[in-house]
């Protein structure tokens, strides 16, 4: 049994779709608009209705609680909300060396949320889920807003999380070099099911 | 002493009502209709109720008090269903807005009627009435307003709520500072009535009775007795439909569950 297990998964008029995925593997995802990606991520953390069997570590999706599962199967969708004032406040600890290695001159935990801008938000909602420790990461479009320094930032951020933890990702992205550079199998989304764009080894 | 009204006076005040709509008709703020609706109701339902009122209070059958009260809270249920602009689909809805007041309003009255009050037989209807209604019409409107801002700040803050389920957080603790903000809401009119009694505001009870000729430290002793039932039922009220919303509002993998929510409604 892999790391990571989805079979047959459906959700909406999407699916079957099975795959398999490592400890410390990345699988890059891409497709045009529309075509399931961010709902195929929003079934596998289960904040959507689906059929099918996942599983983390052989123990299924079903027979965790559901917000237990969440805090392992981690989401960071394509844009991050943070309802109270201060940046800190939505943090357990405010991680501050790991912030500086992401990037942060200034300590910002004490920011008020409305000056950060959507690229530190995005970095920082990363920071946030990352208190969690999750198995497996699931990231919808994480660096659209990130300039291409920060985007190189963030790269590196979560590879050396994904190693180090070990855990595994699946990275959705319309920037099939970037794929290429960070994953070791690509996807592509086509009429719900899951194309693989790397040769079979 | 007591002034009579003519159809003059009434007229008067009348005009008013006629001028607010008027002014909110002009100014599309499009509450003319229901306030209009509203007006004519009070009117008819109360010159009913002042005829057979005298019957009523006179009637000793347990059974015909008990169907009398069960028809206020019906009416109170659907009441503050009306009031709502996402109401739970179905019969959620009328469920929960009426076993809420039951648990609040009616309960509470019935263990006054039985511990507090103690008159002979207990359900007399011209306590039993009287008091459940005063009960129902406050707390109707404490259930309303929380239960509105619940759903709508549900609603609105959708994105946000996802986002700390997203962080791994439970349904409860995600929807939690929705829910006391929803608390909030309903409980302002009860406290600020309890605050501004004496100073701001005489509540009308009192000084009926007093001007009934009742001596003035029995019926402010019953105020205060009413205005405290008040407060607990509207407070037991409201947590018990937020509690059962905010249960509703997701399925059992801690999912927000919105399809069990109507579209918006006019009103």
């Amino acid at each position: 049994m892999s790391f990571f297990n989805i079979q047959a998964l459906t959700y909406l008029d999407c699916g079957p779709i099975n795959l398999q995925i490592e400890a410390s593997e990345i699988i890059g995802l891409n497709g045009s608009s529309g075509s399931g990606k961010s709902r195929l991520l929003r079934s596998l953390a289960d904040l959507d209705e689906h059929t099918g069997n996942v599983s983390l570590q052989s123990v299924d999706q079903h027979s965790t609680k559901a917000h237990i599962w969440r805090s392992k199967v981690a989401l960071l969708s394509a844009e991050t909300y943070w309802w109270l004032d201060t940046v800190a406040a939505h943090f357990k600890n405010y991680p501050k060396q790991q912030a500086t290695e992401f990037g942060f001159v200034n300590d910002v935990s004490a920011w008020q949320v409305s000056r950060l801008s959507s690229g530190e938000k995005q970095r920082l909602g990363l920071l946030r889920l990352l208190e969690n420790n999750p198995d497996v990461l699931l990231l919808d479009e994480p660096t659209a807003n990130l300039d291409p320094e920060n985007a190189q930032l963030f790269e590196d951020f979560v590879t050396n999380y994904i190693y180090k933890h070990p855990a595994c990702a699946i990275w959705v992205s319309h920037d099939v070099e970037q794929l290429k550079r960070i994953s070791q199998r690509q996807y592509k989304m086509q009429n719900g099911l899951l194309v693989s764009e790397t040769k079979e080894i | 002493m007591f002034i009579k009204l003519t159809t003059f006076d009434l007229s008067l005040a009348a005009v008013l009502v006629v001028l607010l709509g008027v002014l909110s008709a002009y100014m599309k703020l499009g509450i003319a209709k229901q306030l209009y609706i509203a007006a004519l109701r009070t009117t008819v339902q109360l010159l009913l109720i002042g005829l057979v009122l005298k019957n009523i209070f006179e009637s000793t059958q347990p059974l015909f008090v008990l169907f009398i009260c069960l028809i206020m809270i019906s009416v109170a249920g659907w009441e503050i269903l009306s009031r709502q602009k996402r109401k739970l689909k179905g019969w959620w809805g009328f469920g929960v807005s009426t076993g809420s007041l039951f648990v609040s309003s009616f309960l509470i009255t019935v263990l006054s009627l039985f511990t507090v009050i103690q008159a002979d037989p207990w359900y007399s209807p011209q306590y039993a009435i009287p008091l459940l209604g005063m009960l129902l019409g406050n707390t109707m409107t404490g259930i309303a307003l929380g239960m509105d801002r619940l759903t709508q700040t549900a609603w609105q803050q959708r994105p946000v709520i996802e986002q700390r389920l997203m962080l791994g957080e439970s349904a409860d603790k995600a929807i939690s500072d929705i829910r006391s903000e929803a608390m909030r809401a309903g409980m302002i009119p009860i406290i600020n009535s309890m605050a501004a009694a004496g100073l701001v505001s005489l509540p009308g009870m009192m000084t009926g009775q007093i001007l009934a000729g009742a001596e003035p430290v029995e019926a402010v002793k019953y105020q205060i007795l009413i205005m405290f039932m008040i407060s607990a039922g509207t407070g037991f009220g409201v947590i018990s439909v937020l509690w059962l919303i905010s249960k509703r509002l997701f399925d059992d993998r801690e999912r927000l569950c919105f399809k069990r929510l109507l579209k918006q409604s006019g009103d």
